[in-house]
C-alpha cells in the first residue's frame, strides 16, 4: 500500500487528524512511507514526536502498535516469548496417570506452536496483515543490545524464531522511532532510518496548534500565550516549555476563564508551563512579572 | 544506481559532488545513505526546494549538530538563486560583474544609511513574527529558517556593498567581511531592541524586558550576519566551484569549533549543548555501571517467582548492585587565556554535579579557591556562572596565572580533598608565566589517588612553546588535548 501520495497529501491528511506538520515533517513522513524505511525522530520532550506516529495511524486508518522502551527491555518483552507456564501445564497433562501417554517428540512439537507463543509488539507488527504503524517510543532508553535486535527487525522486517522458523512481514509497517537523545544511538541504527529532528515550532504554527487543540481559547489570549512561551524558551531554563505545556497552559486558562493574559494572570498560572522552582523564579525575574 | 535518471541531467553528478563535500566536511555519509537520498529525490518534486532539502536532510544527516554544515553546503550546491536573483530585487539593477563602481548612487554613504534603515525594519519585522523562535542551538531545519525577505536583504547587501572588483575585467569577488564591516549591523542592536520594546509592555523601561529584547536583537543580527556569509559563499561558489568554497569557507559543526576560537554566537550555542551533553554522559555512565553484571542472586524472590512455573526457576531474581561512586576533584584554571575553556569545563562540571553526588571543584588563577558550594545542584545555571565569575575576581591576588602557587595553596588548604577513592582533573593550558611549577606538589597530590588527568585546551603543537610547561606537567599527570565539545565528550566517556 502506498501510505501517502505526496508531501502535500501528508500535510492535508495529518491536519485532518489534528496534527499540523511543517514542510520538513511532511516530506520526511512521506518519504518514510514511500521508501518503506523506518523514521527516527529526535528532539526535545513534548514537541509532538509520539503524536506524529499516532496522527499517521489515525489519518491512514492503520492500527497503532506501540513498543514503549525502557532500561532493561529485552527480547522477551519486545519480540516474543514462550508461554512457559502453559507449556508446563501441557507437559504435565501429557504425562497422564500411569506414565507418559505421548512420546517426547510429539510433546516437543506440541509445545512450540502458535498456541504457546506470546507475541510482543515487534512481532505483532510484522505479522499483522492490515496496515500498521509501529511506534517504538523513547528508543534511547533501551540498552544497546535491544538496538541490535531492532537492526535485524527494521532492515529485513523479519524475525527468526528458532523453533518456528522465519516470520517475514507480509506488509511492511510504517515504523516510527522516537528519541530524546538521552544517549547517542548507534550509527548502524541511524543509517537504516530516515532522520527527522523535530524542534519547537515557530510562533505562528504554535499558535495554530494551540488554537486547534483548545478551540475555546480567546484569540488575543492565544497570541499572548505563544508570545510568552517563546520568550520563556529564550531564557536559560532547566526545562524549556514544550508544545504540550503550551496546550496545558491554554487549557488551564480556559478552565480558569481567564479573558486577558496580563502579568498577574501569567504569574498565577506559571506552574502549568514551568515545572522547576528555579525556572519559575527565573521567569518571574526576567520577564519582570511580580517579583 | 540511478536508473531512470537521464545521465545527461547533471543531477547525479551534482548529487555525488554534494555527498563528497559532506564527507569532506566530516559528515559520515555512507553509500547506502547516498542511495537513499537518490531514492528520496526521485520520489519528490524536484522543483520544490524545501522538500528536496528536507529529503536530503532526512537521508543524510543523522545528528542535529551537523545540520548547520549540511545547510551551508546545500546552499552551495543547490543555491536558492543565481546571481542577483530576482530582477525586482533592486531598482538600480545593473551588471553585478562590473563591480560596484559603475553606479555611485547604488553604493555610497547615503545608500548605506538608507539600506541600514531598511535592514533595521526588516529585522524588526522578522523578529516580531517569529519571536526569535527556536534557540539557535537546536539547529533548526528549514522551517525555523530566516524568512525569504531577510534572505533577499542579505543578497542585496552582498551584491551592493560587498563586491570587490577583480583584477581582470568583468571579474568580481564578494566579501562577507567587507559587507559586514561597511554595514556594521551590530550597531543596529540598540535601535532594534528599542523597536522591539516599543509596543511590548508597559514595562518597556524596565531592565529585564530590555535584556530580553537586547538578546533577541543580537540573535536577529547574528542571523543576518550568517545570511550575508552564506550569500557571499554562494556567489563565490558560482564563480569558482562549490567544491572550492566547501573546502575553504564552510565552518565546522559546533562540536568541532575550538573553545579558544569560538565566536560569540558559537559560545552561546555551545553553552546550550553542555546541558544535554552532561545528561547524555550521565545516562551512559549509569548504564555502563548497571550493565557490568547483575547483582548477587536473590534466593527468596527467585523461589517465589518459580511458583508460577511449577517450581522451575525459569527466571532468576537478583539483588540490586551497590552503586559505584565517582569521587571527583576538579581543579580549574580560570585566568583570561583559558576563560572560554574554563567556562565550558565548569559548566560541564556543574552539569555533571547534578548526576554525581561527590564532587569538589576548585578554581585558581594564582591561588586556589573552593567553588563546590557555588555549584550546588538544582541552582539556576546563569546565577551559578555569575557567582563563579565574581569569585574568580576574588581568587586572583596578582592576576597572573601561577600554577606553582595554585598547586601549593591547594595542597596546603585542601589537601584532604584527595583520598584513595578520588580522581583528580586539572583543567588548564599549563602556561605559568615562567614561574615556579611546583612539580613536587603536583606529584604529591597525585600520589595515592585513583586517577589523575590534565585537560589542555591547546593544540599539541603549541605545547611547550613560550611559557607552556605542558610536557613537564604531562610527565606527572597524563595530559589530554581538549579543544572542542567533541573531544570533551570523548574524554569524559573514556575516563569517568
Amino acid at each position: 500500500m502506498t501510505w501517502f501520495s505526496s508531501p502535500d497529501d501528508v500535510t492535508g491528511r495529518l491536519a485532518g487528524a489534528g496534527y499540523l506538520a511543517d514542510v520538513a515533517t511532511a516530506t520526511t513522513a512521506f518519504l518514510a512511507g514511500r521508501l518503506e524505511k523506518p523514521l527516527l525522530i529526535e528532539g526535545p520532550a513534548g514537541v509532538g514526536k509520539t503524536e506524529l506516529a499516532k496522527a499517521v495511524a489515525r489519518s491512514t486508518g492503520a492500527e497503532l502498535v506501540r513498543l514503549q522502551c525502557y532500561e532493561g527491555l529485552d527480547e522477551a518483552r519486545a519480540l516474543y516469548e514462550w508461554n512457559y507456564s502453559k507449556q508446563l501445564l501441557r507437559i504435565q497433562a501429557a504425562r497422564g496417570e500411569n506414565g507418559p501417554t505421548q512420546g517426547w517428540d510429539a510433546t516437543h512439537d506440541d509445545i512450540f506452536t502458535e498456541e504457546f507463543l506470546l507475541t510482543r509488539p515487534l512481532l505483532t507488527a510484522i505479522r499483522r496483515e492490515q496496515p500498521t504503524v509501529l511506534l517504538i517510543d523513547e528508543v534511547d532508553k533501551t540498552d544497546v543490545e535491544v538496538e541490535g535486535l531492532l537492526l535485524e527487525v527494521l532492515s529485513d522486517f523479519q524475525v527468526t524464531i528458532p523453533e518456528l522458523g522465519t516470520v517475514a512481514a507480509t506488509r511492511r509497517p510504517f515504523v516510527v522511532l522516537t528519541s530524546n537523545a538521552a544517549r547517542e544511538l548507534s550509527e548502524a541504527l541511524k543509517r537504516r532510518c530516515l532522520y527527522l529532528h523535530l524542534d519547537y515550532p515557530d510562533a505562528e504554527r504554535e499558535r495554530e496548534i494551540v488554537t486547534a487543540q483548545v478551540p475555546e481559547l480567546d484569540d488575543a489570549v492565544a497570541r499572548r500565550l505563544v508570545e510568552t512561551v517563546v520568550r520563556l524558551r529564550e531564557l536559560e531554563l532547566k526545562k524549556a516549555p514544550s508544545i504540550a505545556e503550551s496546550i496545558d497552559w491554554a487549557r488551564t486558562l480556559v478552565a480558569l476563564e481567564v479573558r486577558e493574559l496580563d502579568q498577574a494572570a501569567i504569574t498565577a498560572t506559571l506552574g502549568a508551563v514551568l515545572k522547576h522552582a528555579t525556572d519559575q523564579d527565573r521567569a518571574v525575574r526576567e520577564l519582570k512579572l511580580r517579583g | 544506481m540511478a536508473d531512470g535518471v537521464a545521465p545527461t541531467s547533471g543531477l547525479v553528478d551534482r548529487h555525488i559532488a554534494f555527498v563528497e563535500a559532506l564527507r569532506g566536511a566530516g559528515l559520515p555519509v555512507s553509500l547506502s545513505e547516498g542511495l537513499d537520498a537518490v531514492e528520496a529525490w526521485r520520489a519528490l518534486d524536484w522543483a520544490d526546494r524545501a522538500a528536496i532539502r528536507a529529503g536530503y536532510a532526512a537521508t543524510l544527516v543523522k545528528r542535529p549538530a551537523q545540520r548547520p554544515t549540511f545547510d551551508a553546503l546545500f546552499d552551495l550546491y543547490f543555491p536558492h538563486l543565481v546571481g542577483e536573483g530576482l530582477p525586482t530585487l533592486d531598482p538600480d539593477t545593473e551588471d553585478p560583474a562590473a563591480g560596484r563602481a559603475t553606479n555611485p548612487a547604488r553604493d555610497n554613504a547615503e545608500a548605506i544609511a538608507a539600506f541600514r534603515d531598511r535592514l533595521a525594519a526588516g529585522l524588526e519585522a522578522e523578529l516580531r513574527t517569529d519571536g526569535g523562535g527556536t534557540p539557535a542551538s537546536e539547529a533548526d531545519p528549514a522551517d525555523g529558517a530566516p524568512s525569504a525577505a531577510l534572505e533577499r536583504l542579505a543578497a542585496e547587501a552582498v551584491g551592493r556593498f560587498g563586491a570587490m572588483p577583480g583584477r581582470q575585467p568583468g571579474q568580481t569577488a564578494y566579501s562577507a567581511y567587507q559587507t559586514l564591516r561597511r554595514l556594521a549591523p551590530g550597531e543596529l542592536a540598540d535601535r532594534l531592541a528599542a523597536g522591539l520594546l516599543g509596543d511590548a509592555d508597559s514595562a518597556a523601561m524596565d531592565p529585564a524586558a530590555r535584556l530580553v529584547a537586547e538578546r533577541r536583537a543580537a540573535r536577529g543580527i547574528g542571523r543576518f550576519t550568517r545570511l550575508v556569509e552564506d550569500d557571499a559563499r554562494r556567489r563565490i561558489a558560482e564563480r569558482k566551484s562549490p567544491a572550492y568554497v566547501a573546502e575553504v569557507a564552510v565552518r565546522p559543526s559546533i562540536d568541532r569549533v575550538a573553545f579558544t576560537a569560538a565566536r560569540r554566537d558559537d559560545l552561546e550555542e555551545m553553552r546550550r549543548q553542555i546541558g544535554p551533553l552532561a545528561r547524555r554522559l550521565a545516562t551512559r555512565l549509569a548504564k555502563q555501571r548497571s550493565a557490568q553484571g547483575r547483582g548477587p542472586l536473590d534466593f527468596r524472590r527467585t523461589v517465589r517467582t518459580s511458583m508460577s512455573t511449577g517450581g522451575v526457576p525459569i527466571t532468576t531474581r537478583h539483588r540490586p548492585k551497590r552503586p559505584h561512586r565517582t569521587d571527583l576533584v576538579v581543579l580549574c584554571d580560570v585566568s583570561g587565556s583559558v576563560a572560554h575553556f574554563a567556562q565550558f569545563t565548569l559548566l560541564l562540571t556543574y552539569a555533571l554535579r547534578e548526576h554525581f553526588g561527590r564532587m569538589r571543584a576548585f578554581t585558581f588563577v594564582d591561588r586556589t579557591t573552593e567553588v563546590t558550594s557555588v555549584l550546588r545542584p538544582g541552582r539556576d545555571p546563569v546565577e551559578v556562572m555569575e557567582e563563579l565569575a565574581a569569585s574568580i575576581q576574588h581568587a586572583a591576588l596578582v592576576g597572573r596565572t601561577s600554577y606553582g602557587s595554585a598547586l601549593r595553596t591547594f595542597r596546603q588548604e585542601y589537601g584532604d580533598a584527595l583520598g584513595p577513592a578520588s580522581s583528580l582533573l586539572v583543567l588548564g593550558d599549563a602556561r605559568s608565566n615562567y614561574s615556579d611549577l611546583a612539580l613536587d606538589d603536583l606529584r604529591a597530590m597525585t600520589h595515592g589517588i585513583r586517577a589523575a588527568w590534565w585537560l589542555n585546551p591547546e593544540h599539541p603543537r603549541n605545547w611547550d612553546t613560550g611559557d607552556s610547561a605542558a610536557s613537564r606537567y604531562g610527565a606527572v599527570v597524563p595530559m589530554v588535548e581538549c579543544r572542542n565539545l567533541a573531544q570533551l565528550e570523548e574524554f569524559v566517556q573514556k575516563v569517568l
